[in-house]
């Protein structure tokens, strides 16, 4: 997604991203960054907070025609909960980021898409 | 382990670890550049009010009653008409925090209703007719040379001014 941002902003569209995973986005390097410090999944607001949802959006557009220089990010003045145990366990063993089955699926998906790339299908 | 507030998870960090005792020897190496590219807004020529927004998603979105049909193992870049109303439309990614959140409210992740309502109230020009959505890859090359140039392709198709994209 970062990679994509950068792309059309070279040529000649400004983009804005909106995501959750601050280090992964910014590691990239994107023009305009609006971050919500929210679990993966709600990048603009959360489920059912519509006046939340319409304001993240807001900033996002606020960032897209004020940014100045490359590499700004907003942090959206939002919290998920008042309790940030939700980020203890993220990525654990506890709290894979795929279940079972969808890991095979992922795992699956990769072997196909290295076969058509081993056949020049792609 | 416990968090302050404004202390943001570290995927990375995290990742590399989960991936390391699950037995895997190489890390995932991260995207990383020097440089950022920057086109001032003031070069597209016009306000936001008469800009049209193009929009961008890794959500993976289908919809509802359509037939899904197999999943494409080129994992090509797809589009979908902007006009569906929400309720419609429904997102197969599995990759998000499900211990915490659900991607039930398509507004929460695709903001389509907010940006129709901005069309409305004149704070943008328009939505663009179809949105993109681009899967999270593992190969940086694909991205950048297919996916990334069919979306250009296609927000210039559709003569898109800006554009919004949203990472689940």
């Amino acid at each position: 997604m970062s990679l994509a941002a950068r792309y059309l902003e070279d040529n000649g569209i400004p983009t804005v991203v909106f995501g959750c995973a601050r280090d992964i986005v910014e590691r990239c390097g994107v023009p305009r960054f609006a971050f919500s410090d929210f679990p993966l999944g709600n990048p603009t607001g959360k489920p059912y907070d519509l006046d939340m949802q319409r304001h993240v959006l807001s900033l996002g557009l606020d960032l897209l025609v004020n940014a100045t220089a490359p590499g700004t990010t907003v942090v959206t003045p939002y919290e998920w909960s008042a309790d940030h145990s939700w980020k203890d366990k993220v990525l654990t063993k506890a709290q894979p980021f795929l279940s079972p089955e969808d890991t095979r699926k992922w795992l699956e998906s990769k072997e196909a898409y290295r076969a058509l790339k081993a056949a020049g299908k792609i | 382990m416990s968090h302050e507030s404004g202390s943001h998870v570290r995927y990375i960090d995290r990742t590399r670890a989960y991936y390391q005792a699950e037995g895997y020897d190489k890390p995932y190496e991260w995207a990383h550049f020097d440089d950022i590219p920057f086109t001032p807004f003031a070069s597209v020529g016009k306000p936001l009010s008469q800009c049209r927004v193009g929009v961008v998603t890794t959500s993976e979105m289908a919809r509802r009653g359509a037939e899904a049909g197999p999943d494409d193992p080129r994992r090509l870049v797809y589009a979908l008409p902007t006009d569906i109303p929400v309720e419609e439309l429904y997102s197969r990614k599995a990759a998000y925090d499900r211990y915490a959140t659900t991607l039930d409210d398509v507004d929460s992740y695709l903001p389509l209703t907010h940006l129709q309502h901005f069309v409305a109230e004149g704070r943008i020009g328009a939505v663009a007719p179809r949105f993109q959505m681009i899967y999270s890859e593992y190969s940086h090359r694909k991205t950048l040379t297919i996916d990334a140039p069919e979306i250009l392709k296609q927000m210039r198709e559709d003569r898109v001014d800006v554009a919004v994209l949203t990472a689940v």
